[in-house]
């Protein structure tokens, strides 16, 4: 009996598992929701005129462990700096966090993005075009509004 | 006029009862997945067509299109019959097991079993006992060290086990006194011989798991130490040939469970209904041989040997001894 009691035991755990609901997340269908911290991809915050707040200041470009931001500088006539090609290598990135830690005026940002996935290699360079276009399906936007 | 009508009749029943076997084979496969899926709270396969109804023929085109390799150093023509010998033998022994009772069509009794023959029964362990050489001879002939463990542990399960699966089943044969598994299941008409025979269904459900190879008695395929035992050198539609027989064996040892034990297509209703009522039993057993399988470990081979001689073999025989000495005193 000690030795057939483990395994009846066993069937009808197995058994309860049977009937009740798989925890599968069906992945391209149903997305998990990222955490608010989460690290993903890149993306530029923009100001009311839809450019970005960048000053091209080179801290970012400074601070990178795996050297993947590369940045122009451009000056405007007023005097004001902003980047005139800025790019991120999102091969090389290792999704540190140190850019968005060292930026001054909070421009370059990482989002929620994790499905980075292309045929070509040029495709995984982020320009500033790229970054912009990030911009707007972030949710993490608006879990720091409601902060 | 009369043999026409005969040879007519054995086609039809043989086309359908193969056919239908090779469907429920290849369902199988999905239902255990599925179930196994669902024991592991998770869903098992959905992608290919709705609840993954697909799959199986999914599995079979991919199965039919992979590179059928032979090693260099197999024994090509015995490495190329196993398979075949598995599963011709594990189609032909649902041949005996009756799936409904007599009807009437056209003015002339058909036996709803493909071939009712007297000793119905010694014919389903026969078969039983050829298919395991398949799965020795495969392994054996794969020039694999892996093949030939498992075909060794094979054909040591196989004679240990068949023993005390051949001495289950004399318990019910000592009741419903014949071979034939037409008239067992007609003796059951009453009562069920599980209901005298309990013992005997829990041991037969036991031998019959090592006898067709499934977890926990999965040694000649012990995948964690033998890296797929007998059928490591198989590819392509020899693999698959192996896998349904081996879900072939494991409907047929359900059916004949069923016929022995659950009354065959015996139940309520009209006649008809027959065919309805066997097929419920057999996916009953079916779903348990599924589910056992998501809930036990494997043995180690020694526990399984000593299970086989020293439990197994004296509960069956004692099985016989009890119900031979109880009907030698009824009577």
């Amino acid at each position: 009996m000690a030795y057939i009691l483990p395994l009846l035991k066993g069937l009808r755990l197995t058994l309860r598992r049977f009937f009740s609901r798989p925890i599968t997340i069906q992945y391209p269908e149903q997305k998990k929701p990222m955490p608010p911290r989460w690290r993903g991809m890149h993306y530029f915050d923009k100001d009311e005129k839809g450019e970005t707040t960048c000053v091209a200041c080179g801290l970012c470009v400074a601070i990178c462990p795996s050297r993947c931001i590369s940045l122009e500088i451009g000056e405007r006539k007023d005097g004001t700096r902003y980047p005139l090609r800025y790019e991120i290598d999102s091969l090389r990135c290792i999704f540190c966090g140190y850019c968005q830690e060292a930026c001054p005026v909070n421009a370059i940002r990482l989002g929620e993005g994790y499905e980075y996935v292309h045929f070509h290699r040029e495709d995984f360079i982020l320009d500033k075009a790229g970054l912009l276009a990030m911009y707007a399906p972030k949710q993490r936007n608006t879990s720091e509004a409601k902060k | 006029m009369e043999t026409l009508f005969y040879i007519i009749v054995a086609a039809v029943k043989n086309i359908l009862v193969i056919s239908l076997l090779l469907l429920f084979v290849a369902y199988m496969t999905l239902v255990e997945r599925k179930v196994l899926g669902r024991v592991q709270v998770r869903f098992g396969p959905n992608r290919v067509g709705p609840f993954g109804l697909l799959q199986p023929i999914a599995d079979g085109i991919k199965s039919f299109t992979k590179e059928d390799l032979v090693p260099a150093e197999a024994d090509k023509p015995v490495f190329i019959i196993a398979p075949a010998i598995c599963i011709f033998t594990a189609l032909c022994m649902f041949a005996v097991v009756p799936f409904g009772p007599s009807i009437t069509f056209l003015g002339r009794q058909i036996k709803l079993v493909v071939a009712d023959i007297d000793i119905g029964l010694l014919y389903v362990f026969a078969m039983a006992t050829v298919g395991e050489y398949g799965i020795v001879l495969g392994g054996w002939s794969s020039g694999n060290k892996y093949g030939v463990l498992g075909s060794l542990r094979a054909a040591a399960q196989m004679i240990s086990y068949e023993v005390s699966l051949g001495l289950i089943v004399i318990g019910t044969l000592i009741l419903a006194g014949s071979l034939r598994l037409t008239d067992i299941v007609e003796a059951q008409r009453n009562v069920w011989y599980i209901c005298y025979q309990p013992f005997a269904f829990i041991l037969y459900l036991i031998a019959g798991l090592a006898e067709i190879n499934r977890t926990p008695f999965d040694m000649p395929e012990a995948e964690s130490e033998l890296a797929c035992g007998f059928n490591i050198e198989y590819s392509s539609i020899k693999f698959a040939l192996f896998f349904m027989a081996e879900y072939a064996h494991m409907i047929t040892v359900a059916g004949v469970a069923t016929t022995l034990f659950l009354g065959g297509w015996l139940g309520p209703g009209p006649s008809f209904l027959g065919p309805i009522w066997f097929l419920i039993k057999v996916f009953a057993i079916l779903f348990f041989f599924v589910w056992e399988r998501g809930t036990f470990p494997r043995m180690r081979y020694d526990h399984i040997m000593k299970f086989g001689w020293k439990i197994l073999f004296p509960l069956a025989l004692a099985n016989v001894v009890v119900t031979a000495f109880v009907v030698a005193l009824w009577r």
